[in-house]
């Protein structure tokens, strides 16, 4: 490890922390429905007003949880149906300069799963598969969606909380629009310009063709991909334009735009926290659920980056030169790329694991066994160390609850957070929430490792090849959407991924929906001296006790199967 | 219920058409009026004729050619089909395909450096790239194979390491990411400094 890479990974931190918070305070007030853009910049409003009049709906009229969870489930179908269509239909529509096929027809379904759920699975790759009318009018709006989607679903769950005596959560599409438009696409708008100057491409010509300076004839693929690559990174998406992702110099040039995509992956679900702690006016227990995430995502680079530094087994026996110094940044770099080197490969692994995004910057599968168990860690433990836009925070509730609850079984009072008492259906939603996504997971993973469908995708040998198999379930049910990249597309895989993308993202959205609904019902009790505090220390080190029990262990036969075995091997 | 359905089918089509063709369109109007050069793939251009991007590796075989990191790619250095190796820390597979990159490298250099020993090959050079198309290799590697470029050009070798220099893209803004030789930019300055 180089003093270099150690200040870029301080730096990450202290700028994520610095853009992360004013974002939040103006988060707050994007779903503030009335007081939001009262007065000046009326002609947005204007706007908004003719959105709503467009598709037809009384935006002043409010939600109850299960009216709300129908809007978005309908919503989804629907759009499932058009990604679907367009993948299929791509060969006879227009925008496809490169001639390029209808995507077959077990990757369309998979594809349109990972996309309407935030996940970005990707069993295709992106410049040979899709033409630019799927890439922008399917995939990258469902980027703006299925993050716009989450992000509502978070601030109606938020209103539960903040709420008392009532069942009214917000009006679905006024959150859908306020989240897609006041939040998502400025920020893209900045971003998009700034890679397009840095040298992403954004065209709608075809590929180019160069004569190499030896005289081979080399296809470049290019297209509308600046636009798609900030969305993609701000809504924690991580569907690449090109296959090799954010490691692709196309999709990120230099330092300075993986600087600030990294930034981009965790910024809206780090802003959401201080949102929450706005929102519910109790800034100080947010303060304390930002520690814990940022706690854990610190203790993913510290490992990560030493271990990646370390090299592995093949390199080291290998005898060549992986010490760092002397032009020559060193460690395991199979699988990396020499403009990001170590410490910004291992921020990024880090980072697009805990924040369900998905994108990679450097391979996965050639990862170090503890440096690879960072990301499978990260994702089991349900993406709620910053998580998804919306799904992160939300995730997260789930433990706040058992770990509130905990606290309440430890000091023999009825546990409260936030003023509302915790009973026995919060408890069991909080549990659903938490626990659905890893049983899932796991049983999905036993069948894929014992059936010869599912052992046809495995690439590499032996205990690797079971770490694969573990990590494309595990991404797929927590909606994120990294890979052991070596895991194949296969009928079998596709299908049996599709059911998992969807469950992953709907049955947790379900309950913390339910969960709102039976909070935002209930009175508010004024604290008392046994009401366990949520905003000192001992709260960040319960509930990080909590994840880490609750997640950690259902993992940890089965990282004593693939890392574990693998590392010591 | 149907005036539900009919809002999301409303609602489908306005966010497709905003997100999905005036968004993008917007943002490629606005890119190739400002960052032309950018915008259209960062081409190299050597007597009018294309004949790379800034952002591709390309395959280089000849020895008066610094050479690029290994592509898992088919074929090596495809930018329009990018990939990684996926090759596992403990693959077999990866030993033999990183024994037979160092017995390349050790051919083809050592004649000009005597003494090379496995030991002074950095590890980027004989580890393929995350995409495939990786333009830079590591200053290390540069300093590796000039000695031989500079044999095979006849020139100085302090004028080929100039060039190195020269090509060498510093971290961003001095501190983000890591510095990098980009390839192609550099057998391209070597080609135009001897005249072709």
């Amino acid at each position: 490890m180089s003093s270099q890479g150690i200040s870029q990974v301080l730096v990450y931190g202290i700028v994520l922390i610095a853009l992360s918070y004013p974002l939040g305070i103006y988060m707050s007030r994007v779903y503030d429905r009335e007081r939001f853009l009262a007065g000046r910049l009326g002609w947005l409003r204007a706007i908004e007003r003719g959105f709503y009049r467009t598709i037809g709906t009384d935006s002043s009229k409010e939600q109850d949880w299960k009216s709300y969870a129908k809007t978005v489930l309908v919503f989804s179908v629907l759009f499932s149906g058009l990604l679907y269509a367009i993948q299929r239909l791509q060969a006879h529509l227009f925008l496809n300069p490169d001639h390029l096929p209808a995507v077959p027809s077990h990757i369309a379904l998979n594809t349109t799963a990972s996309f309407v759920t935030n996940t970005n699975w990707q069993y295709y790759g992106g410049e040979y598969t899709m033409s630019y009318l799927s890439q922008m009018t399917g995939l990258a709006v469902q980027q703006f969606v299925s993050a716009g989607v989450g992000m509502a679903v978070l601030a109606a769950v938020i209103r539960g909380i903040s709420r008392r005596s009532t069942t009214e959560l917000g009006n679905f599409w006024v959150d859908l629009y306020r989240s897609c438009t006041y939040v998502l696409l400025p920020l893209a708008l900045i971003l998009t310009v700034i890679l397009i100057s840095q040298g992403v491409p954004q065209t709608f010509s075809g590929h180019a063709t160069a004569t190499t300076l030896e005289g081979a004839t080399q296809t470049i693929a290019r297209g509308p991909a600046a636009s798609m690559i900030s969305i993609k990174q701000l809504g924690t998406n991580g569907g690449g334009f090109y296959n090799s992702n954010s490691a692709v110099p196309f999709e990120n040039p230099n330092g300075l735009t993986n600087f600030l995509e990294m930034i981009a992956i965790l910024l809206i679900p780090a802003a959401q926290v201080f949102m929450f702690g706005r929102m519910v006016l109790a800034r100080r227990h947010a303060w304390m659920v930002f520690a814990a995430m940022f706690a854990m995502f610190a203790i993913g680079v510290a490992v990560n980056y030493p271990a990646e530094q370390h090299g592995s087994a093949v390199l080291r026996a290998s005898g060549v030169n992986i010490t760092q110094g002397n032009g020559s940044s060193g460690g395991n770099m199979q699988d990396k790329e020499v403009r990001f080197g170590l410490a910004n490969s291992a921020i990024w692994t880090t980072a697009t694991s805990d924040a369900s995004n998905g994108s990679v910057n450097a391979g996965l599968d050639a990862q170090t066994p503890a440096g690879g168990s960072v990301p499978l860690i990260n994702l089991f433990v349900g993406e709620v160390i910053f998580g998804g836009v919306g799904s992160g925070l939300y995730g997260m509730f789930f433990y706040i609850i058992i770990a509130v609850f905990v606290a309440g079984l430890m000091v023999g009072r009825t546990p409260e957070w936030l003023g509302k008492k915790i009973e026995a259906r919060e408890i069991k939603y909080a549990a659903l929430g938490a626990l659905f996504v890893p049983t899932m997971v796991l049983a999905m993973t036993a069948v894929a490792i014992v059936t010869k469908s599912g052992l046809a995708s495995v690439y590499n040998p032996g205990v690797h090849g079971f770490t694969e198999t573990l990590y494309a379930y595990t991404s797929q049910s927590n909606n994120n959407g990294s890979a052991f990249a070596g895991y194949g597309a296969t009928n079998f895989s596709a299908e049996f991924g599709t059911v998992a993308l969807y469950l992953g993202r709907f049955v947790p959205m379900l309950a913390a929906l339910a969960l709102a609904g039976s909070i935002g019902r209930k009175k508010i009790v004024p604290a008392s001296a046994g009401t366990f505090r949520t905003d000192g220390a001992t709260f960040v080190v319960l509930l990080i006790g909590v994840i880490v029990l609750t997640a950690g262990l259902m993992i940890l036969p089965a990282l004593t199967l693939g890392p574990i075995v693998e590392g010591l091997g | 219920m149907l005036r539900d359905l009919k809002t999301s089918v409303i609602a489908v089509v306005v966010l497709t058409v905003v997100f999905g063709l005036t968004w993008p369109a917007i943002m490629t109007g606005f890119a190739q009026v400002a960052f032309n050069h950018q915008a259209n793939g960062s081409l190299i251009k050597v007597h009018g004729k294309v004949v790379g991007s800034e952002l591709a590796a390309q395959s280089f075989t000849k020895p008066q050619y610094f050479h690029e990191r290994p592509s898992a790619t088919a074929p090596a250095y495809n930018a329009g089909a990018t990939t990684f190796d996926n090759l596992g820390p403990t693959s077999p597979d990866l030993a033999k395909a990183i024994k037979q990159n160092v017995q390349a490298i050790l051919k083809l250099e050592g004649p000009y450096n005597p003494g090379l020993t496995v030991h002074d090959i950095p590890v980027d050079a004989v580890t393929t790239s995350a995409s495939g198309i990786d333009p830079d290799i590591s200053p290390a590697y540069a300093q590796l194979q000039s000695r031989r470029v500079a044999a095979v050009r006849h020139m100085s070798l302090s004028a080929v390491k100039k060039l190195i220099s020269a090509n060498t893209d510093g971290r961003s803004l001095d501190f983000f990411g890591e510095p990098g030789v980009n390839v192609l930019e550099l057998n391209v300055a070597l080609d135009k400094a001897q005249g072709n």
